[in-house]
């Protein structure tokens, strides 16, 4: 595991450069001038000139990737031009709450999966099948900014059971985890099935019942099982968009979280900041990625053999 | 049973879709009124004869503005879907037959974009673009096109070991003959499968832009930014989030279904 895990870390670096020169790429060779963006049409060219000298844009792009690899690799991103303060630091305020709504997203989407796709895969072609199935290709259709709003009329408006919006205990984070797993949810039910269906044919499910085991104990202990490494695959590649939903989902519920921070850097055409965000999605991303290779090195011995 | 329920899968799901398609052509000219014209008699009025669906904040009609949103939205994801596949297949139609080093660098270049979320990427794209049809829709291909080409690239390396190509080719075919007569037809199932399944994610990627002020700017009418203008609304008028989310739904889900139905039927049909 050990030669496993050192393979899979030195794996990281070349893709997180990638990401990085990606981003960098994105941010600095798209035309458009962002100086121009950022004071107006109307700016006179000396403000132009400084603002351009002072964001080191007036220097050869190659030493302005030098520059920002170097800063990167020092924890450094820069200043945020409207306020001034350090990017980084900005971010590590606002990345705890992004991570805390992603982590209760994927917590909502196991929860409601595990019963779903263990119910419509031990009873292929019964009505119990059919109504999971069908919530769950409704669950990936509807998007999240219906659903977060239609949340917040039932449990907010209505009933008023929950907090509209903003960042506090679990009462606050209840909705927007909801609104942001549903989807989710709904494709990790149906591969759930699918995998319980396959195997129900399988050898070792025939010797289990032969062995006087019953098909529910079966179903869970060999079936469930093995559908671990697919639903850890999944989990993995869908964690890209679990995780970029949140920007959305900040939003629409006010949450203080890095997705917000992102949007309004945007409005404000705060490029350091808008690149610093974009950054810190995309290698979170990559070092999910990462966490997904070691869990299948944990669950699956085949693999860290290889 | 499994005929029948691919059936159901493609038929509801075909039948949305055309249903969608129908209105988003003559929807727009048989309901009549202007999306755009502000009338604040009838601010956030509910629905009632003359205007089905209610009117918005500004009054403007909510059905006229579903179906002109219609058309941009399916024009949208259509035109995205179009640009993906024949970027993707080109890419990883080339680096298939390439092959060796061309092959591994042109797939590595790929796992780098595939390492970038798509929708940061189509936001980042659209964040530096500017809001606009066209940046809007380089902004939605730039994160779709990654998936064909590697669906292309897998299917023709296995495809290229296939009998059917292997006498083609001890037959003296020409390369480009046996790409575009043999290769190119077997692989059109999982394409259109995955195309779909791509068009409901780029229509919610779409509304999602939209809603976050990065695509379609009002007062053109998106499903996307009707309901960012709604939410200011949902206590008094939640009709106005209403009538846009479950037009997205319904169009995804049609997709959704057609992808699902498709994917069965090529299925049953590589067996």
């Amino acid at each position: 595991m050990k030669r496993y895990l050192a393979r899979r870390l030195a794996s990281l670096l070349p893709v997180a450069l990638g990401v990085a020169t990606l981003t960098f790429a994105l941010i600095h060779l798209i035309p458009g001038d962002p100086v121009v963006a950022m004071l107006g049409e109307n700016a006179s060219p000396a403000d132009i000139v400084g603002l351009r000298h002072q964001l080191g844009l007036d220097r050869p792009l190659l030493d302005q990737y030098g520059a920002f690899l170097y800063g990167l690799a020092h924890g450094d991103l820069g200043r945020s031009i409207s306020t001034h303060e350090p990017v980084a630091r900005l971010i590590a305020e606002r990345f705890p709450a992004t991570l805390e709504l992603a982590l209760a997203g994927l917590l909502v989407a196991i929860l409601m999966a595990l019963p779903l796709g263990l119910a419509a895969g031990a009873n292929p072609g019964r009505p119990i099948d059919l109504g999971a199935m069908g919530f769950a290709i409704l669950g990936v259709s509807v998007p999240h900014i219906y659903l977060g709003p239609l949340l917040m009329i039932v449990f907010s408006l209505d009933l008023r059971w929950l907090p509209l919006t903003g960042r506090g205990g679990l009462a606050h984070l209840i909705l927007p985890a909801l609104t942001l797993g549903t989807a989710l949810a709904a494709i990790l039910a149906r591969m759930l099935r699918q995998s319980l269906v396959s195997v129900a044919a399988a050898d070792y499910m025939r010797t289990a019942a032969s062995k006087g085991l019953s098909r529910r104990a079966a179903l869970l202990r060999h079936g469930l099982r093995n559908a671990l490494t697919p639903m850890v695959t999944l989990l993995g590649l869908q964690f890209g968009a679990l995780l970029t939903g949140t920007i959305v989902i900040e939003m629409i519920f006010s949450w203080p979280g890095l997705g917000r921070l992102m949007i309004g850097a945007i409005s404000a055409r705060d490029y350091p900041l808008v690149e610093g965000c974009v950054l810190t999605f995309a290698l979170t991303y990559v070092v999910v990625n990462l966490l997904t290779d070691l869990a299948y090195g944990l669950i699956d011995p085949r693999i860290r053999m290889e | 049973m499994k005929r029948r329920a691919s059936n159901v899968s493609l038929l509801l799901g075909a039948s949305l879709v055309a249903a969608l398609v129908l209105s988003a052509v003559f929807g727009p000219m048989l309901v009549g009124s202007n999306p755009e014209a502000i009338d604040l008699a009838h601010a956030l009025a509910a629905p009632s004869r003359d205007h089905w669906l209610g009117c918005d904040a500004l009054g403007r009609d909510i059905l006229a503005r579903i179906l002109w949103g219609a058309r941009i939205s399916l024009g949208v994801s259509t035109v995205v879907i179009a640009l993906s596949l024949i970027a993707g297949s080109l890419i990883g139609g080339f680096a298939a037959m390439a092959g060796g080093r061309v092959d591994e660098i042109v797939m590595r270049a790929v796992d780098i974009v595939l390492a970038f979320p798509g929708f940061l990427l189509a936001i980042t794209l659209a964040a530096i673009l500017g809001p606009g049809l066209v940046d809007l829709i380089i902004a939605l291909a730039a994160m779709g096109w990654t998936g064909y080409a590697r669906l292309v690239r897998g299917e023709l390396l296995t495809l290229r070991e296939r009998d059917f190509a292997q006498a083609a080719r001890a037959l003296g075919a020409h390369p480009a003959r046996i790409l575009f007569r043999h290769l190119l037809p077997a692989l059109s199932g999982p394409v259109m499968v995955q195309a779909s399944f791509g068009v409901g994610g780029i229509i919610i990627a779409e509304a999602a832009l939209s809603f976050l002020g990065l695509g379609v700017l009002p007062p053109a009418p998106s499903w996307g930014n009707m309901l960012d203008s709604g939410r200011a609304f949902l206590l008094v008028a939640p009709h106005l989030t209403t009538a846009p989310g479950v037009a997205i739904g319904l169009a995804v889900l049609g997709f959704n279904l057609l992808g699902d139905g498709l994917a069965q039927l090529v299925d049953s049909y590589r067996r």
